[in-house]
């Protein structure tokens, strides 16, 4: 069974003119304990604002959370319990933490409120701080925030999401502000910790090949939608939206391993249709294919909103009418 | 936006604190003008408890009327005898006592208006700004004289109170600028997802980092609140027996002291009035110069060569 | 425009509150104020006829609950009516129109050459870090320090009693009839130089210091190296590029210290016995004249928030950030 379910998550954002701006539109997904679901998608996608809804940092405007099976509590004491099973780590490890607090407050705070007895705190935040591997942790433990490296502070963070004991790990593009060189050292760390503590881990990336590397399915997100989702290897390896196919294009050297040579077309194709000026158009189309401005494929049909269709690799399906029997025929001949 | 302040006010434990209070000192040699500023603001505090320990009665008369000054009375007498030197240590207080409660009494509404009405934001936050603004437009003074006039009691007490209640807006209006910018840093949120209570988030993980905006907001009420107060005193408003450096000049003018040329009389009370608010107004000017290095007296910033000379630069057609 | 539309709107509530302030401050008195200063008219003269029923009104007095006194005493000020001023043997009105552009004129002048001067010296300073300018913060900062008052006095005292170069009171030659003539005009300019002094003076140091510090901090924005790297002239960088957004600060606070500068002239008013309406509101004070109180109160309050409505109406031109909302 699944530890969360998300089911038709919605986030609108009040505008201050026109109506109002839709970031997340109807997202439905499930995470598994001692696995990780990766979210990959441009920036300004509502990567983060999934994390952030998810978290109950931003009240959704419509769809449930499950917790457990559970309808996730709002409010007072079911909105603790909640948060204790659902911690964040943070994109920006420097507004994170708490300039004027020292690595110990932010992990005693967390372990105090959900009820940690008192007599052994400083057990408690030396066993943190050990299992992020920020040793010695005595002293660690007496840094403040500006003392640290950006590595060092993603580490404390991490720390902090463990203390309640979480169930599930929320990381919001947990090393994109860090060097390169630790990168991988922190998704290592992540990774561990998963396996070690069983927990659901939902990576937010816009990097592909470490969203391959560490997880097991993989969702693509492309302007509040789920726009294509399987296994990591099956999306990785045989990208089937049209804009999974950009992004592994862009990312090709990276992970291309040869089975199959979809980037070449699509980018020439790109080149034709003006992708610019389809990208510098902010207009949502409230109906219909969002990608079809920007789409070398695009079709009469492609004015009604896709459903999610199978491509083939079981469990493997994406959001595009190239994949509905009725259309595929046409399709191959624009191939 | 590092407070390096900020963690000398918070620190909880005592390892923390001792770096922080390294980093006080380094902050003094940092800005010379906050160390000048200190060293004038405790010289006046000094002077202040000297009179409440070694003065009884600095208003007590003496037949030496009008002296210049001299080796026996360094700052002469008044035309009633008064010795000016006596007067002015013994003014210290009450003014100092005046400012400083002012200056707290508005902080304390600043804070809570201020940084509780951005914290919560929506309905509230829209009123509180409201009112806020209003009541920055509304011209202080003359409301505290009009007040004052009508209320005729003269104690320290109603002063106080209203000047405290005219000048916390300025104060609010910026801690609500920077609170906005930070309620939605992550490290607020971070603590939200900790399990902390709104209340609790405000006063200890929000209010340390804005000690150094608090303490500066403070600051500028002390110097208000004395300028008022010795606007009040001379205008007579207030009780005129009291001793103040506003209450001097008052009696100052009202005998006469220009007339006779006795400028040993009114010279020194302003004087330390403007000392005081120099003094109060440089540690304003370091706590700017911490929170922004850019303003520090140094060039470190921009390479000589730069648009310092005016040396005329090739311009790009 | 929906910026001015907001201004207008924040404005009204604003007078609104400062009218409900001006409503509630005669209840600071025991007793009935309306009563005690009709007591006073009678002592010095015959007091016109439904001047109590003013009276009544203004101090939020007499018959019924004190909604319907805020409702009568919205509708006497409505009419600009404030009664007669025992003190000053006129109706109020009177008195504050003969006094009123004396003060405005003089404080909107002084506080308009400090601003340019000092956002100048400040700007310079910033810009050239030039020592002898930066000695120059302490002086000013000292000078800022100083209450208008006093600094009123010492002028008074140096130019007045020991060079005997300026008048020492007054607004103009008290033998002169007030005309539009070079006599008049001359003995008006005489007699104002000390006050507008004394405002310059204290406000001079705050205008440096904050334009000196906007300067130092826009220097180090990426679109001033920018410019600079385009080998745009130094001058044009200093005045197209830095000075221009640091002193968009400065209007703000201009906005805010309007009320900060006429609290400040009032005492200066009572120092040179520059006949103002400072002047008058100390006189009223000091003779418990209820009525001239508060109508010099409102119209300082009117007074200072057209001035605020003006600057935020042209930072609104200035700012192409308040333009884009428009």
């Amino acid at each position: 069974m699944s530890v969360l379910e998300v089911r038709q998550l919605t986030v609108d954002f009040a505008q201050r003119r026109g109506p109002k701006f839709r970031a997340v539109d109807e997202v439905s997904f499930e995470l598994y304990a001692g696995e990780t679901l990766a979210l990959v998608g441009e920036s300004g996608s509502g990567k983060s604002t999934i994390a952030r809804a998810v978290s109950s940092l931003i009240r959704p405007s419509s769809g449930e959370i499950l917790l457990n099976g559970k309808r996730a509590g709002t409010r007072g004491r079911r909105l603790r319990e909640y948060r204790r099973a659902v911690q964040m780590v943070f994109q920006d490890p420097f507004a994170s933490l708490n300039p004027a607090f020292s690595v110990g407050h932010h992990l005693r705070r967390p372990l105090q409120i959900y009820g940690h007895p008192r007599e052994d705190l400083d057990i408690a935040v030396e066993g943190l701080l050990e299992s992020v591997s920020l040793v010695p942790p005595t002293l660690m433990a007496s840094k403040l925030p500006h003392e640290l490296s950006g590595g060092q502070r993603q580490r404390v963070a991490i720390a902090r999401a463990l203390a309640p004991q979480p169930q599930i790990i929320l990381a919001d593009e947990p090393v994109s502000m860090l060097d390169v060189s630790i990168r991988l050292e922190i998704l290592n760390l992540l990774d561990g910790l998963k396996r070690e503590r069983d927990l659901a881990l939902l990576y937010i990336t816009h990097d592909l090949a470490t969203a391959r590397h560490f997880s097991t399915h993989i969702m693509v997100m492309y302007r509040g939608e789920i726009v294509e989702r399987g296994l990591a290897d099956d999306v990785i390896l045989n990208p089937s939206h049209p804009y999974t196919q950009l992004l592994a294009g862009s990312a090709a050297g990276a992970i291309r391993s040869g089975r199959r040579q979809v980037t070449a077309p699509v980018e020439r194709q790109a080149k034709k249709s003006n992708i610019a000026l389809a990208e510098l158009s902010e207009t949502v189309s409230a109906t219909g294919c969002r990608f079809r401005a920007r789409c070398p494929h695009a079709m009469e049909i492609c004015a009604e909103r896709p459903v999610e269709l199978s491509v083939g690799d079981p469990g493997h399906t994406a959001k595009c009418w190239l994949f509905d029997p009725k259309f595929r025929a046409k399709s191959t001949t624009t191939r | 936006m590092s407070l390096p302040l900020s963690p000398a006010a918070a620190s909880p434990d005592g390892d923390a604190s001792s770096r922080a209070s390294l980093r006080g000192w380094r902050v003094l040699r940092r800005s010379p003008r906050m160390f000048v500023g200190l060293c004038i603001v405790f010289f006046f505090v000094l002077v202040a408890l000297y009179r409440t320990f070694f003065i009884h009665n600095g208003n007590a008369l003496s037949h030496q009327v009008l002296k210049g000054p001299s080796a026996h009375d360094w700052l002469g007498t008044t035309q009633l005898g008064q010795n000016v030197l006596l007067q002015l240590i013994a003014s210290a207080g009450p003014t100092l006592l005046v400012g400083f409660a002012a200056g707290l009494l508005a902080t304390i509404l600043a804070v809570v208006i201020g940084i509780g009405g951005a914290f919560l934001g929506g309905r509230s936050d829209d009123l509180l700004n409201l009112v806020t603004n209003v009541v920055l437009v509304i011209p202080a003074v003359p409301l505290i004289i009009v007040v004052s006039g009508f209320l005729k009691s003269g104690g320290i007490g109603p002063i106080i109170v209203i000047i405290a209640f005219t000048s916390w807006a300025g104060v609010s209006r910026v801690l609500r600028g920077i609170t906005l910018t930070m309620r939605n840093r992550d490290f607020i949120s971070a603590s939200k997802l900790s399990g902390e209570r709104t209340w609790r988030i405000i006063i200890v993980e929000l209010l340390p980092n804005t000690v150094a905006f608090v303490i500066s907001g403070f600051i500028f009420t002390v110097i208000f609140a004395i300028l008022t107060q010795a606007g009040l005193a001379f205008l007579g408003l207030g009780d005129v027996n009291a001793l103040t450096w506003g209450n001097m000049l008052y009696w100052a003018e009202v005998d006469g002291a220009l007339e006779v040329h006795a400028w040993w009389w009114f010279l020194p009370p302003g004087l330390c009035i403007a000392l005081l608010g120099t003094g109060l107004a440089l540690i304003n000017f370091g706590l700017d110069e911490v929170l922004n290095p850019r303003l520090r007296s140094q060039r470190a910033f921009r390479p000589k060569t730069s648009v310092f000379d005016d040396t005329p630069v090739a311009e790009v057609p | 425009m929906k910026y001015f539309a907001r201004k207008c709107g924040f404005y009204l509530v604003a007078l609104w509150g400062a009218l409900t302030v001006n409503f509630f401050i005669p209840r600071l008195l025991p007793g009935n104020p309306a009563q005690i200063m009709l007591g006073k008219m009678e002592m010095t003269s015959t007091p016109p006829p439904g001047e109590y029923k003013i009276l009544e009104h203004l101090m939020g007095v007499g018959q019924g609950s004190i909604v319907s006194h805020y409702w009568a005493y919205l509708v006497q000020v409505s009419h600009l009516d404030f009664g007669f001023s025992f003190s000053q043997g006129e109706t109020v009105t009177h008195v504050i129109y003969q006094a009123l552009p004396w003060t405005l004129a003089l404080v909107g002048t002084a506080t308009v050459l400090s601003f340019i001067i000092g956002t100048t010296l400040g700007a310079l300073a910033g810009w050239t870090r030039n020592r002898w300018l930066e000695a120059l913060v302490p002086v000013t900062t000292f000078l800022t320090a100083m209450p208008y008052f006093f600094v009123a006095l010492i002028l008074v005292y140096y130019f007045g009693f020991i060079m005997h170069w300026l008048p020492l009171s007054g607004d103009s030659d008290p033998l002169l009839l007030p005309a539009w003539n070079w006599t008049f005009f001359s003995s008006a300019l005489q007699h104002a130089i000390l006050p507008a002094a004394t405002l310059i003076l204290v406000q001079l140091g705050g205008w440096m210091m904050s334009m000196r510090n906007m300067t130092l901090t826009t220097l180090s924005e990426d679109y001033v190296w920018a410019a600079e790297a385009k080998g745009i002239k130094s001058r044009r960088v200093m005045i197209g590029y830095a000075a221009r957004n640091a002193i968009l600060p400065s209007v703000t606070n201009f906005a805010i210290s309007i009320g900060m500068v006429v609290g400040g002239s009032i005492l200066m008013e009572l120092v040179f016995s520059y006949q103002g309406i400072g002047y008058y509101l100390i006189q009223a004070v000091e003779n418990d004249d209820y009525s001239l109180v508060q109508g010099i109160f409102f119209f300082i309050s009117v007074a200072v928030l057209l001035a605020n409505f003006i600057v935020d109406v042209m930072y609104g031109f200035i700012d192409p950030r308040t333009r884009q909302t428009q």
